[in-house]
């Protein structure tokens, strides 16, 4: 960032460099050495947020009181020589499909414009017991339906690196609140590629976990079988924290794994050796844009310089994936929407009707365009008649993805390819076109259906600058390995060092 | 039955019963699982449905649906997979205020049990004989209940409200095979179902209080020669709205004749497969069905997996601890009533059917004097009526079975100076011999009797030698003898005295 306003710090290389430019390892090291506090770093970052907002539009709530309120409490405890967690101060930009006790949670939509949880997510609730600031809730496609942020109710998140453009999504607002400085780390949330996406289109690296692996509670669902929340982070680093924090078992959430929770930071820096990197031919197809095509096999081939091996291994109905994903998710979805009908909470009608009428409009109001369509879709594939045809054969070529990943893994560590076929597009530029919109997901959604955990790196900048992600796919709970071959690139690129010159408004804003 | 046999036609009944569980919790949350709490006290985000909640199996409610499931003789769900028991949760959606969600959680193609059976008497008296006929089940499986709408009766559109007290509370569900032809045949199944819920600590089964619900689908056999199967079968009605077994009982003979009638005005049309099934409530004021709905409206509920909870294996070891919880079946109370005491079925099934603790209560008894007939005859002259006076259960009734069975050995041989005694014993709190006293009733002492007995044998040679001879009823002449010469001993120490005597003699 260029603001002169920005405050700076000494990084440990001795050069000036902004707060918000840096990452919440590198603010937490400057705490422990007493050169920076919790308060100073809130400061900054919610100064660049409101400067920024303006261009960005990231935020959908964001409390710089409550947030300094925050702040203050940590560095009271550190200056009284009390035990802090291991995210004390960093500020955490929150996905507005996260439940916070007493703040407004609304997935971008209408219909939950003005509902405020009783309670916190479970991951809310871990970021707190870590002493994480909670920095505000960030905006997204209405209940995680979309890829570009254009879906939200609210407002259009732009991409940081080209205001024209959208963000990705349906993490769109956490992915440009990093990307644009405005928060060190944010959690997303990944259904078909939610977080992958966006950390791909806004230059950031975003984790999936596998499925299981981080607890569900007070994630507002979208699709239960598929729905994971992540770190979103300027670096590999940053995301072994954040996961750190939020993974492990919550009996709560019955499909969370009741397994122990490495130390992703421990090892991360330890390449993995022999390294074994799948590359299924079905994700270099037709539809690949050709420069995110040839930064990704530069990537792959920096791999092979750091000693790894790569083999063509072959997914066979990745092709049916995005098929499968858009039956599979939308009858999830369609059920788990129907609790929004206006009678014990969220947006009722105020047109007199009867039961029925009432259900229909205050539905008809309150939900948007996609999500609408989703509904229906799903209504449609679980309706007595088309079941089989549409939901049961999805369950069908579910479980034959899994397999494909199965077997792939047996002679891989690691499976690459894009994130994304495109980068970051125009905004409006699909809003129209479902069809073209959903193509987005296309190298995402198979590690949703197969429960896989999948992180994107970035692996470059088109010619119009615009970054491109790198998709790695592992087997389930190889998190820890995944972080690891993710820095193993990290360590010998800067892409993830890079920041976009954004204008600063001639006055702050407040948002 | 005998009833069903004098009408020009066939009932079929099969019932869908409803079941709420005794459980401390819910099903997928912690909240109370309550009846008369205040409207919406016993709820939290899971059962109010709200955003990002997620149910988590109450594990207690599964394992009293395995305790129904096992006491009912069904088959526990096995997964080709899974060797012991394995079953999963689906989504049943529709629209309705009382249901937050807007979704049940229930079972759908995979119920957790299924193939029981439950055994009835159809003995057309049931006093005198035991004619057991297995009522088959279908499935029984698990679902979470619905919360209550509360709508406003006054006629002036008020408000309706809704209670969530009950959304979420476990929900058992059997459905029979239709094997019931006589209201009486449902009307005892309900009776044995209770029972066997009760007394296995599933439910209380209260059906004022909607812990027992029931519906039950009816139609009509109308026998015909020139049918392939040798009959007609009218369409399936299902009857909602059933409070009482008593209910029960009159809508299924109300349904049946109206079955019939319609069948007579349209014998032709009115027929199983020319219409489709319809929904009628009980208006049990009126003593009528009224139609509700036909069944070609009915919802089409998109059944899926329930994608927020994981399938539930049943490890082998549960089925064992749940058969052991589960304790003695009525079923096998009845028979070893019979065969351990000589209890008359009708005596078996009157005092299995009053509980657990009445039976362990009539076992402690008969143990100290050994006539269990007169045991089980007694109770049910003093100690069932003094309970449903007293509004008490046996197990807090104040005379003990030690003071109750020396009360049946000193007692007085005339049944109201007996019930005097009686009466005083729990007034006062005393035992049998100042419970006398007070009654003023002559006390007898053995040895006075023993005399006595010795003296009506000396007197009646003959009685004696008919009865070496084999003539038990020769006795009685001694006995009558004694309680003549005696006025007021009592008979029962009379009559062991007399076959002692007699034994010696």
């Amino acid at each position: 960032m260029t603001s002169s306003a920005a405050a700076t710090s000494l990084s440990s290389h001795g050069s000036a460099r902004p707060i918000v430019e840096m990452t919440a390892h590198e603010l937490l090291a400057l705490q422990e050495r007493g050169e920076l506090t919790a308060v100073a770093i809130a400061e900054a970052f919610l100064t660049a947020a409101q400067q920024l907002e303006v261009h960005l539009r990231s935020f959908l709530w964001l409390d710089a009181e409550e947030v300094l309120r925050q702040a203050q409490a940590v560095d009271l405890r550190r200056r009284s020589g009390q035990p802090l967690g291991p995210l004390a101060g960093i500020p955490v930009a929150i996905k507005d499909v996260l439940c916070t006790k007493g703040i407004r949670t609304t997935c971008a939509s209408r219909i939950l414009a003005n509902f405020v949880p009783p309670y916190d997510a479970h991951v809310i609730e871990r970021l707190k017991a870590a002493d994480a600031i909670l920095f505000g809730k960030t905006n997204m496609d209405e209940f995680a339906m979309g890829s570009s942020t254009e879906n939200s109710a609210f407002q259009q998140t732009r991409n940081p690196w080209d205001l024209q453009r959208i963000p990705g999504g349906s993490s769109g607002g956490s992915a440009a609140a990093v990307a644009g400085c405005q928060a060190p780390v944010a959690l997303g949330t990944d259904t078909g590629g939610s977080i992958r996406q966006p950390a791909a289109l806004c230059g950031i690296v975003g984790l999936k976990p596998t499925y299981g692996r981080v607890s569900r509670y007070g994630l507002i669902a979208y699709a239960s079988s598929l729905d994971q929340i992540g770190p979103m982070a300027h670096d590999v680093t940053d995301c072994a924290l954040l996961l750190q924090v939020i993974a492990g078992h919550d009996p709560r959430d019955s499909t969370s794994a009741p397994l122990p929770v490495p130390d992703y930071r421990g090892r991360l820096n330890e390449p993995v050796r022999p390294l074994r990197i799948g590359v299924p031919r079905e994700f270099f197809d037709k539809g690949l844009d050709a420069e995110v095509e040839s930064l990704v096999q530069q990537a792959l081939r920096q791999y092979e310089k750091l000693g790894a091996k790569l083999i063509e291994v072959s997914l066979p109905h990745a092709p049916y994936a995005l098929a499968a994903y858009y039956i599979v998710a939308p009858a999830e979805a369609s059920s788990n929407l129907a609790r929004y009908d206006g009678m014990h909470y969220g947006h009722r009608t105020r047109h007199k009707a009867d039961l029925i009428g009432t259900y229909a409009k205050s539905r008809g109001e309150g939900f948007g365009k996609e999500v609408q369509r989703r509904i229906m879709i799903g209504t449609y594939v679980l309706s007595s008649g088309y079941k089989d045809a549409y939901y049961r054969k999805a369950l069908k070529v579910r479980r034959l993805i899994k397999q494909d990943f199965d077997q792939a893994f047996e002679q891989c560590d690691v499976i690459m390819g894009p994130t994304s076929p495109t980068p970051a597009f125009r905004i409006g530029e699909k809003i129209n076109d479902p069809l073209a919109m959903y193509l987005s997901d296309v190298y995402t959604v198979s590690c949703n259906l197969a429960g896989l955990p999948g992180l994107s790196i970035p692996c470059g900048f088109t010619r119009e600058g615009l970054p491109v992600g790198l998709q790695l796919l592992g087997p389930p709970f190889s998190e820890e390995t995944l972080l690891r071959i993710a820095r193993m690139y990290e360590a010998v690129t800067d892409w993830h060092t890079r920041r976009p010159k954004l204008p600063v408004p001639p006055s702050p804003v407040t948002s | 039955m005998t009833a069903a046999g004098a009408l020009p036609y066939r009932l079929v009944v099969g019932l869908e019963v409803h079941v709420q569980l005794l459980t401390r919790t819910k099903l997928f949350c912690g909240c109370r699982n309550q009846f008369g709490l205040p409207p919406n006290s016993a709820t939290c985000p899971v059962c109010l449905g709200l955003p990002g909640a997620l149910p988590v199996m109450n594990q207690q409610a599964f394992r009293l649906a395995l305790r129904a499931a096992l006491a009912l003789n069904c088959t526990i769900a096995r997964h080709p997979h899974h060797t012991p028991g394995f079953t999963k949760w689906d989504r049943k959606n529709y629209y309705y205020p009382d249901l937050p969600k807007n979704y049940q959680i229930s079972q759908y193609d995979l119920p957790f049990s299924h193939d029981g059976w439950l055994e009835i008497n159809v003995a057309a008296d049931p006093k005198k004989e035991y004619v057991p006929k297995r009522i088959g089940i279908i499935r029984v499986h698990l679902e979470e209940d619905a919360g209550k709408n509360l709508h406003d009766e006054s006629g002036r559109g008020g408000d309706s409200l809704v209670d969530l007290n009950r959304a979420g509370t476990p929900l058992l569900e059997i459905v029979t095979h239709p094997h019931m032809n006589s209201p009486e045949e449902a009307m005892a199944f309900l009776e044995e179902i209770r029972l066997l819920l009760r007394e296995t600590g599933v439910s209380d089964c209260e059906m004022q209080e909607g812990s027992l619900r029931c519906d039950a689908n009816v139609n009509i056999h109308i026998p015909a020669a020139d049918e392939p199967v040798g009959f007609v079968a009218t369409p399936i009605v299902e009857i909602k709205n059933l409070n009482s077994i008593r209910a029960v009982g009159r809508a299924l003979a109300y349904e049946g004749r109206r079955q019939f009638e319609e069948y007579q005005r349209q014998p032709q049309h009115y027929r199983l497969g020319k219409l489709l099934k319809t929904t009628a409530g009980w208006d049990d004021a009126r003593g009528i069905t009224v139609v509700q709905r036909h069944k070609e409206e009915a919802a089409d509920y998109r059944y899926f997996p329930e994608p927020d909870l994981v399938p539930v294996v049943v490890p082998e070891q549960w089925l064992e601890e749940v058969r052991t919880e589960m304790g003695e079946l009525p079923q096998h109370q009845r028979q070893r009533l019979v065969s351990q005491y000589g209890l008359s079925a009708y005596d078996a099934q009157v005092l299995t059917a009053k509980g657990r603790a009445m039976v362990a209560y009539f076992e402690e008894v008969t143990a100290r004097i050994g006539d269990a007939r007169l045991v089980a005859n007694r109770m049910s002259d003093l100690i069932y009526p003094a309970l449903a006076e007293r509004k008490e259960e046996i197990t807090t009734f104040p005379i003990r079975p030690a003071a109750f069975a020396e009360f049946l050995q000193q007692a007085p041989g005339n049944s109201q100076d007996r019930r005097d005694v009686f009466a005083i014993m729990l007034r006062d709190g005393v035992d049998v011999a100042e419970a006398k006293r007070r009654a003023g009733i002559k006390q007898w002492d053995e040895a006075t009797l023993r005399d006595a007995v010795q003296q009506a044998m000396a007197a009646n040679p003959k009685a004696v030698a008919d009865f070496k001879k084999g003539k038990e009823t020769a006795k009685m002449a001694i006995v009558g003898a004694v309680m003549k010469a005696n006025k007021g001993a009592p008979n029962d120490l009379v009559r062991r005295l007399v076959d002692e005597a007699l034994a010696q003699a």
